[in-house]
């Protein structure tokens, strides 16, 4: 805290804090709490739209889906507690998120995890040891991932994973989740009626997690990061779950005004913020706080972090209807205050006061700084240090190898196949099985049709850290369409902002301009954000990481029969590549020679030539928006016809690894025994490499039966999308790429399989975790 | 007819199986607490999947001293249906109702994805409407399912005939690469003695519908259903 903050206590005060006071302000007012640093420059992100029902500032943000239900969404950072303590950082930060979609009175229906480590095999930039040290972080965060999610019941149907030298000592653990709702039973966190009770239920108060995620997320890391294990906080899911079956319940009763779970900063940020939002004042007795330990001070109780706990208040006259529910479910349940007219939060220990704080401007009107910004000094790169294509004619099937081998690109079953994927039977793509998790909505049937809900993640560090405005304009854009391909129509965000320190200007410049890019690429595609979080000072040593907005976009799909999957159904099926920026496959520029030295630029920020090349460079892909939404606008018509057999958008590895996972996919296709394969031969005026492995958006690889290519052919048109066909899948499993004519890939789809599937494992079963 | 689903604290696969019976089969279906020991005049009861009281001792060990499973057991007794999935199958073990007992899975990790199971025995209340041999497809979602039994019991089960599901590869072939947890002779699935109590691992009220990517588990409610208007015509 700084002695401005200080002054600026005092003269809420009229006077010194206490130390129990101090205690509350400082966590109100760090970073995680209050946004300070961020505040300025959140308020340019587009928030409202005639689908928003709760834009950002709740628990979670809430969207009409229609029929009278709504969505509940966000995306949350548990990136510092992973570090420290892998399992119970995932754990709790899956818990966490849970609990903000519950509070609002919707029942999860998903969870999708974004996840970044560093390399997790040893290579140029990476030693076996750190290698094994991420590798050891990966096993500990899936498993809390997977344990907390499991045992609660929901499914983790998605998300994506992937690996970059500068999360090695700073993973992102980033867990996303969706509910469902009656629109009219939507909860908020708004305390209201003075004499209301303010109710406690759900695990008792220990010491654990005291300055947990509020401290631990608002600075970096040092070397002596690891002795704060004692403050990250540990997860029950067993209780979690018994809190969700309550909470809904004791929200049928009607007697529930208002909820908020404890997260960080406990009690404090409960009791402050539900005053706060509702006007109001409260008192509460800490005395009455089910405690786990004994000879716990005030300030302990009001900073715990210990978890699964919820405060609510409840009608007066009718706390017995909300006892009982939680007395039935086995849960503690205990009136410690209650609601009071004026502003002001009364703590009280025994009867003695402990604090009293005005609530309103402790929770709003906290420091908001507007740091420094200065762009850091462009780098000079020259072709030199761009890629270098192949000459004209190589083979690139060994190159194609390594890329299905990295990584980044190579399947996630490994992880994924530990997350229970379909419990609730609502799951109708989960991991891998479409561009983006997707479920069904049971409460929506009519006439035997359900809608379904689409979501997707996608964050490129990377490409942020070469350009973070285009970098983050594409995590939002590749989102949209990953939702858009599964058939689904994109409506909103939610973001989770990760970056180094904000006290680094240059940090705030990337942060600025990501947030920029992030407000134009969401207005344009016609997703506001409805809320979401930022993870400042990921950092250690002074290192920070790559800047790394990751996006969730949320999608409706009207019909959940026409969720449209990656894989190939049918041999004989037209190949064809959608492209929303309307050139065929490649683009064309003016000169020969401008045009190779611009894809040489654009090609070295590729995954293929950060695997192949070793080469991180040069500028993210252009990113045409309009392309984007015309791409999304048809690929959505399309679905809704049912005229496509599979769809994949081209993205990481490029078009080749596209084709080649819709070959993987097709063995799991009912009846289907072995995978199919495919026969592609196109060109165009870019260099091979750049062809089949760039990354370029707006584009999709879809397939059809050639009786609906026509029919394909004029919705492309109508939505002046271009529809190319580039070959056929084939019942022969081998995956044949020809480009101008010569084959650059030719293998049996097992082969590239066999590198691609088992690649986790293998580093992992060999090595150890 | 009427099925009951038993909700343990920490039940999570409770309204998969609910809604299996009550929406797909269109039976009637209601939850039962745990800590009721009316069964509610229900015909054919169901452990669900889940976490009962956290698992955090032993898969099953709590749940069996709820009381509910004290009316379980007398209904079991009686001849009464009893199907235990997952963590009902856990529980049916733990309770004694079942032989065997589970272990962690031999990979020492939670896993979910569809397998291969094999019909044995047909002549149950939960296997009549499949054909012996039968291969289903079916979701797993375990970290404990590494079934087990000694020697004599397992003698004793195969004599009987109480094996009725066994891990397979897609063919059929009950072989390491299909059995995903460990399981002694890759079993995923036993009866009693009398044949009334089944447990598997498998989750077959996850596999009821093609837009889930398989609905072979339905041959199991099907029996269920079909066994149940069998015994009522037989005591008309």
């Amino acid at each position: 805290m700084t002695a401005e903050e200080y002054a600026r206590i005092q003269k809420i005060l009229g006077r010194d804090p206490n130390i129990t006071e101090l205690g509350i302000f400082s966590v109100m007012w760090s970073e995680h709490c209050s946004y300070k640093s961020s505040k300025v420059h959140l308020k340019r992100l587009p928030t409202r739209g005639k689908l928003v029902v709760q834009g950002p500032g709740e628990n979670a943000g809430v969207v009409d889906i229609g029929d009278g239900l709504v969505a509940a969404f966000k995306i949350e950072s548990h990136n510092h507690p992973s570090y420290v303590e892998p399992f119970q950082g995932a754990a709790t930060g899956v818990g966490g998120i849970l609990r903000d979609i519950f509070t609002m009175g919707a029942r999860p229906l998903a969870v999708l995890d974004s996840l970044r480590f560093g390399e997790i095999s040893a290579g140029s930039k990476t030693t076996e040891e750190e290698a094994k040290a991420n590798r050891r972080i990966l096993d500990g965060v899936i498993r809390g991932v997977a344990n907390y999610g499991n045992c609660f019941g929901v499914p983790t149907i998605g998300g994506e994973v992937s690996f970059e030298p500068c999360y090695s000592q700073n993973p992102l653990v980033n867990a996303l989740a969706l509910g469902l709702a009656r629109k009219e039973q939507i909860f908020l966190a708004k305390a209201k009626g003075a004499g209301n009770p303010v109710i406690y239920v759900g695990a008792k108060t220990g010491r654990d997690g005291i300055h947990g995620a509020s401290l631990l997320a608002s600075a970096e890391f040092t070397e002596e990061s690891q002795q704060k294990r004692p403050n990250v906080q540990v997860g029950d899911p067993f209780v979690e779950k018994l809190l969700l079956e309550a909470c809904i319940e004791a929200m049928r009763t009607g007697a529930v005004v208002a909820i908020q779970d404890m997260g960080a900063a406990g009690l404090t940020c409960s009791t402050m913020e539900m005053a706060s939002r509702g006007g109001t004042g409260i008192e509460i007795e800490l005395a009455k706080v089910p405690q786990r330990e004994t000879g716990m001070t005030p300030y302990e109780i009001m900073l715990s972090e210990s978890q699964e706990r919820m405060l609510l208040v409840a009608e007066s006259g009718h706390e017995r209807e909300v006892l009982g529910v939680f007395r039935k479910w086995g849960l503690d349940a205990v009136v410690i205050g209650e609601v009071r007219d004026g502003e002001l939060a009364v703590v009280k220990n025994h009867g003695a006061v402990a604090a009293e704080i005005p609530a309103h401007p402790l929770a709003e009107e906290g420091p908001v700084f507007n740091r420094p910004i200065a762009m850091p000094a462009p780098r000079v790169e020259s072709e030199k240090d761009w890629f270098q294509f192949a000459p004209e004619g190589t083979d690139l099937t060994t190159n194609f190898l390594k890329l299905l081998a990295s990584p980044a690109i190579a399947s996630k079953r490994w992880i994924t196949e530990q997350y229970d994927t379909s419990v609730r039977t609502n799951t109708l793509a989960g991991p891998g099985a479409s561009d983006a998790a997707v479920v069904r909505i049971k409460e929506s049937e009519k006439n035997g049709v359900m809608k379904a809900l689409a979501l997707a993640t996608d964050g490129n560090g990377r490409w942020c850290q070469l350009n973070p405005k285009l970098g983050a304009m594409h995590a939002v854009a590749e989102a949209a369409r990953n939702v858009a391909t599964s058939g689904a129509r994109p409506i909103a965000a939610t973001n989770c902002l990760n970056f180094g320190s904000p006290e680094k200007p240059e940090v705030m410049w990337q942060f600025s301009q990501a947030i920029d890019g992030i407000g134009e690429a969401c207005l344009a595609l016609g997703t506001p954000v409805t809320g979401g979080n930022v993870s400042f000072y990921n950092e250690t040593l002074g290192r920070s990481i790559y800047p790394t907005p990751v996006i969730g976009v949320l999608g409706v799909l009207d019909d959940a029969s026409r969720v449209v999957k990656i894989a190939f159904r049918n041999a004989e099926d037209v190949i064809v590549v959608l492209d929303g920026a309307g050139s065929s496959v490649g683009h064309s520029e003016p000169s020969e020679e401008s045009l190779f030295s611009s894809r040489a630029k654009e090609f070295s920020s590729s995954e293929y030539a950060k695997t192949v090349g070793h080469i991180v460079a040069g500028e993210p892909p252009t990113l045409d928006l309009q392309a984007e939404k015309r791409l999304i606008d048809c690929l959505v018509a399309l679905a809704a016809d049912g005229i496509l057999s599979s769809a994949h958008d081209i993205s990481d590895g490029g078009l080749s690894v596209t084709v080649a996972e819709s070959c993987f996919a097709s063995s799991s296709v009912g009846g289907q025994r072995g995978a199919l394969g495919a026969k592609l031969g196109f060109d165009n005026a870019s260099p091979a490499e750049f062809a089949i492995f760039g990354e370029r958006g707006a584009r999709c690889v879809v397939s059809v039966v050639a009786a609906k290519l026509a029919a394909l052919r004029a919705i492309a048109r109508q939505y002046g999308v271009a529809a190319k066909e580039i070959g056929q899948v084939t019942q022969d499993p081998r995956l044949r790429i020809e480009y101008k004519g010569s084959a650059m890939i030719d293998s049996p789809v097992e082969a590239l399989r066999d590198v691609w599937a088992n690649l986790l494992e293998r580093l992992i079963s060999r090595t150890g975790a | 007819m009427k099925f009951g689903v038993v909700v343990f604290p920490g039940s999570n696969c409770d309204h998969d199986a609910f809604y299996a019976i009550g929406k797909i089969l269109k039976k009637s279906v209601e939850f039962i607490w745990h800590q009721s020991e009316d069964l509610a005049g229900c015909d054919a009861m169901i452990l669900p999947g889940g976490f009962s009281y956290g698992d955090y001792l032993r898969t099953g060990a709590i749940a069996r001293f709820s009381p509910v499973m004290k009316s379980v057991e007398k209904f079991a007794k009686s001849g009464g249906m009893v199907l235990g999935i997952c963590n009902g199958f856990q529980i049916l073990c733990e309770t004694g109702l079942l032989p065997g007992a589970m272990m962690r899975n031999s990979g020492l990790r939670f896993i979910c994805r569809h397998v291969h199971i094999r019909v044995a025995e047909t002549d149950t209340p939960f296997t009549c409407a499949a054909t012996k041999g039968q291969i289903l497809k079916i979701p797993i979602a375990h970290g404990d399912g590494n079934y087990n039994v000694d020697e004599t019991t397992l003698a004793e089960l195969e004599k009987n005939r109480q094996v009725i599901f066994h891990y397979t590869n897609p063919e059929g072939t009950a072989d390491a690469a299909g059995n995903p947890n460990g399981s002694m002779h890759n079993i995923a699935g036993v009866c009693n003695r009398e044949r009334n109590v089944m447990g598997l691992m498998p989750h077959p009220e996850r596999a009821v519908e093609s837009a889930l990517d398989s609905s072979d588990g339905l041959v199991l409610f099907r029996s269920m259903v079909g066994s149940l208007i069998g015994s009522a015509k037989a005591t008309a």
